[in-house]
């Protein structure tokens, strides 16, 4: 014990294998959606179009990253009865941020997104790390565990974007600079040949557009993992 | 009657948990036996009834530029709705372990967890998105509330029934209530074309 101490004084930013568990875990054995049911409440209404998820999950993986650097670094200052308030300050201050800087940058997609940049601050799973990890381990190590969480989301985000969007409009991208259309009688890229337009006759599924489908493309997600992973199998 | 036209409207067209998605995280966790879902259900009721008023005076008078301050403070927003909110939960706690203990630890973690739920921070974001007056922000914070307590009470009924029928393992649980939540909301879409001013005109 006395060892790894001196060790991690020795290099505070060191990466090892556990710092990489740290980042990969949430992508698979711990995802913070489809295995930590974290964190579903905000985003999945924003999901319709890649690119909004795109930069709803930047925004996730930032304030998650440093929400827990910060409490890391003051939670040997932070008193037990009002910690949940404390986070909450950090996190919201944070989103604040956020919500101010994309307000500056691309405000369309500030509009588009609306009320669902402010509730990172209630996404369980920005508020769910801080409880379980960074209040009990170091700066650098927490901060590592928020970007892994962070991705963990974002990476299901946009999936569920990109599923939705080919076949509910069959484009990629829309509304960002390198907007693509994929499928459906007017696409331009991937599946057009010269002469002639496959899967012209696509019409858009306009289930993909309703935000149930979300749900639905979740759910089988999880069925998917569950299936390849089955120890995350629930046995009840 | 616009009291009742914003409440059927949160309640049942925009339903905050079938149509917004808010407040999954809860919503999919305590919707394993009604018992809970009933409590969690009346919890979420009353905070969110209490906290929207809270909030709108706060953003009327103390945030917006031409409250008592009258600087423009609504940067100050999501830090001063989530304190207001978690002061009520708190407050919730604290009468729930008195009054009935077995359902406060049958609610276990999730009764703090009502502040982040998102149903609730939700609410008050949309009601500023909105620009509610104060009668229309009281009606859409306990229809929402209502709304979000016949969703959770209606999945709740549904997996306890489904743990009977034969779920392929790997979708059993979890999966099984995500593609249950997608049905129902494809159900309550079909309230969207109903127009809450013809329950009160008669």
């Amino acid at each position: 014990m006395a060892e790894t101490a001196v060790k991690e004084k020795e290099s505070v930013f060191q990466f090892g294998k556990k710092e990489r568990k740290l980042l990969t875990d949430p992508l698979n054995d711990n995802n913070p959606i489809t295995v930590q049911v974290l964190g579903i409440c905000s985003a999945l209404a924003v999901t319709s179009l890649v690119y909004p998820s795109l930069v709803m999950a930047i925004a996730v993986v930032f304030v998650c990253a440093f929400s827990s650097l910060f409490t890391s670094l003051l939670r040997n200052y932070i008193p037990k009865s009002v910690r949940m308030i404390v986070q909450l300050v950090i996190i919201a201050s944070l989103v604040t941020v956020v919500e101010l800087t994309l307000k500056y940058l691309n405000y369309p997609v500030y509009k588009q997104l609306s009320v669902y940049i402010g509730l990172i601050i209630t996404n369980c799973i920005v508020m769910g790390r801080l409880e379980a990890f960074s209040m009990a381990n170091k700066p650098w190590r927490s901060f590592l565990d928020g970007v892994g969480n962070g991705l963990g989301y974002g990476v299901i985000l946009v999936a569920v974007g990109v599923v939705r969007e080919i076949f509910g409009k069959g484009s990629l991208f829309a509304g960002s600079p390198i907007e693509l259309k994929i499928i459906g009688p007017t696409a331009n890229y991937l599946i057009n040949t010269t002469d002639s337009v496959m899967f012209g006759w696509y019409a858009n599924n306009n289930l993909m557009v309703l935000p149930a489908s979300a749900m639905f493309i979740i759910g089988i997600m999880i069925w998917i993992q569950r299936s390849y992973n089955t120890k995350l199998v629930d046995v009840s | 009657m616009e009291f009742l036209n914003t409440f059927i409207k949160a309640a049942f067209i925009e339903n905050l948990v079938l149509a917004y998605f808010l407040g999954m995280c809860s919503y999919l966790a305590v919707s394993k036996s009604v018992n809970t879902a009933f409590g969690l259900g009346l919890a979420v009721i009353f905070v969110l009834g209490i906290t929207m008023p809270i909030n709108w005076v706060i953003n009327e008078y103390l945030l917006s530029e031409s409250g008592i301050l009258g600087v423009d403070l609504t940067f100050l927003r999501f830090i001063l709705f989530i304190a207001v909110i978690a002061s009520m939960v708190q407050l919730v706690e604290m009468v729930v372990e008195k009054y009935s203990p077995s359902l406060y630890s049958s609610l276990g973690i999730f009764l703090p967890l009502i502040t982040v739920n998102c149903a609730i921070l939700g609410g008050s974001l949309f009601m500023v998105s909105r620009e509610y007056n104060f009668s229309n922000s009281i009606a859409f914070g306990l229809g929402g509330g209502f709304g979000w307590f016949l969703a959770i009470i209606a999945i709740a009924a549904i997996r306890e029934k489904i743990r009977y029928s034969n779920v392929p393992p790997a979708l059993r649980g979890l999966g099984m209530a995500f593609i249950l939540t997608g049905l129902m909301g494809i159900a309550f879409m079909s309230l969207m074309g109903i127009d809450p001013a013809a329950f009160s005109n008669g």
